[in-house]
């Protein structure tokens, strides 16, 4: 284990020779509440943009189907969540659902079942999600009918053309739209504070609060956000390439 | 990359710094506007709250409306909540912050908090009685909710070890209290008082003592606080104190007698 004390103390003389307040540095008590709102942060996002994505392929699939039912609850699935502001729809969740789902404690007291963070990870996924239903619906209809026929010409059952053929073309289209709404879902993440998820914004204002050092905190919270989208956009530019047929779309 | 950080830091705060006009002088503004921009809160019954009609009403409009008889000009509430109160002043947006804001050193860093303080009131927790809490440590491990920005939470879950789950406004805190999301909600005293004869919060009670109990000040821009608008406050305050003002409010807004308040006006007389 490295010895941080020196990189601390360094923050507690910036602090007093230049009036630089970055308590989550030299404050054991801040610097743990701001790292585990950091932790909380990333494992909201990573959960978040795998369970969205996941929700836009089988979605994707689902309003591909000769069923009209599947195709019409996945329709209203997308103009609900995708019409409505998301803080409004945690606040629903959080406030409006959870108040039918409680139970009962060892203590005799009425306890809810879904914590605020679970909340948060199935209202975001799914807000996140509705827009990605959409994102690979345009990836799927780019590719060409021929292909698709081509595959039902070999013997492939509609999921296992949609498995094998359709998706890996459509999601070389949906990747630069897919993209976008990922990195608007990792900032969309900060909105958790507002039903008390100890994430990144939460804690940062709770320090500013406490240590009146707003400026600093706003700094470091855009700081890390920008690093944040940067390694997401890195990741996801790497793939794109990685995945790139040549000669086929840009 | 560190030092490129803290620069970037700097530059932030030097156009944060920037961005302010020259500090004007208040007072001449607003008899010029004729309008007394005041910072007060909107759910804190009976401090400051929305009556039926949506109006803003309390013991500290009250007081806001007091201010603006004595200048001759017309009151103006804004609302305000604990964690932009006091950018609100700075930034200009309102002349007077009468926000239940408890009087800190840290807090007179920032503003001009007016001497001397007009009301003083503690922190407690409203608890259910199920959880038969008899004393502070017992909150240990146990989810409190809490407002965001209250600069008491960072107390009570250091000192005493509470799972401080915060909220933005009262509102949020209560539901949140009443679905079971926590086992009690911290807050300044005065707040409870209310809620002790609710037959809605009948399951609910206050146990503790209450802790921390500090003075609430008004607050002027810090850089006006020793000019003429900060002197004109004092004088008004203390004022209110000699005349009993504050304690004809209290009654009014039917707040329990507060200790401070009878102490302050024994020493004026």
């Amino acid at each position: 284990m490295v010895d941080l004390a020196p990189v601390w103390d360094w923050f507690r003389r910036l602090h007093e020779t230049t009036g630089i307040n970055l308590t989550i540095f030299y404050d054991a008590f801040d610097r743990a509440r701001f790292l585990n709102g950091f932790l909380t942060s990333l494992r909201l996002m990573i959960i978040c943009l795998i369970a969205s994505v996941v929700i836009g392929v089988i979605g994707a699939w689902l309003q591909g189907s000769r069923l009209a039912l599947p195709r019409w609850l996945t329709q209203a699935y997308i103009q609900f969540f995708r019409n409505t502001p998301p803080l409004v729809q945690l606040y629903f969740f959080y406030f409006a659902l959870g108040s039918y789902l409680h139970t009962t404690n060892a203590m005799g007291l009425q306890v809810p079942i879904v914590s605020g963070f679970a909340w948060a990870v199935i209202g975001l996924s799914l807000y996140a999600g509705a827009f990605n239903v959409e994102i690979f619906r345009a990836g799927i209809e780019a590719v060409p009918k021929e292909t698709v026929e081509a595959a039902e010409a070999l013997g492939y059952s509609r999921l296992r053309a949609y498995v094998y053929v359709i998706l890996p073309l459509a999601f070389r289209i949906s990747l630069p739209a897919l993209n976008n709404n990922l990195v608007n879902l990792i900032k969309t993440t900060t909105i958790a504070y507002a039903i008390a998820v100890p994430e990144m914004l939460y804690v940062a204002n709770q320090i500013w609060s406490d240590e009146l050092n707003v400026p600093e905190m706003m700094n470091v919270l855009l700081v890390i956000y920008l690093a944040l989208v940067g390694v997401l956009v890195f990741v996801m530019g790497r793939w794109e390439r990685a995945l790139r047929v040549p000669g086929y779309t840009s | 990359m560190l030092r490129r950080f803290v620069v970037a830091g700097l530059a932030a705060a030097g156009l944060m710094a920037a961005a302010n006009p020259a500090a004007a002088q208040t007072l001449d503004k607003i008899k010029k506007d004729g309008v007394l921009v005041v910072g007060s809160k909107a759910d804190y019954k009976p401090f400051g709250f929305r009556n039926p009609s949506g109006a803003i009403v309390g013991f500290e409009p009250d007081l806001a409306q007091d201010v603006a008889d004595r200048l001759h000009v017309k009151l103006q509430l804004e609302p305000v909540v604990a964690s932009n109160r006091m950018q609100f002043l700075q930034q200009g947006k309102i002349d007077l912050m009468i926000a239940t804001m408890n009087d800190t050193p840290d807090r007179r860093k920032v503003v001009g908090i007016v001497q001397p303080d007009y009301y003083a009131s503690g922190v407690n927790v409203f608890l259910v009685k199920k959880a038969a809490v008899k004393s502070w440590e017992q909150l240990k491990g146990q989810k409190i909710c809490a407002i965001q920005g209250a600069w008491y939470n960072k107390d009570i879950a250091e000192k005493y070890g509470a799972d401080i789950v915060a909220f933005k406004g009262t509102a949020e805190a209560e539901t949140a209290l009443q679905q079971g999301n926590c086992i009690g909600m911290a807050y300044d005293d005065t707040y409870f008082v209310d809620h002790l004869n609710d037959p809605k919060w009948a399951a609910y009670a206050m146990p503790l003592e209450s802790i921390d109990v500090v003075p609430w000040g008004l607050a002027v821009k810090l850089e006006e606080l020793n000019g003429p608008w900060g002197q004109f406050m004092s004088a008004t305050v203390k004022d209110w104190h000699k005349t009993g003002k504050l304690i004809a409010l209290e009654k009014k807004w039917k707040i329990p007698p507060s200790p401070y308040l009878k102490k302050m006006h024994d020493e004026a007389k």
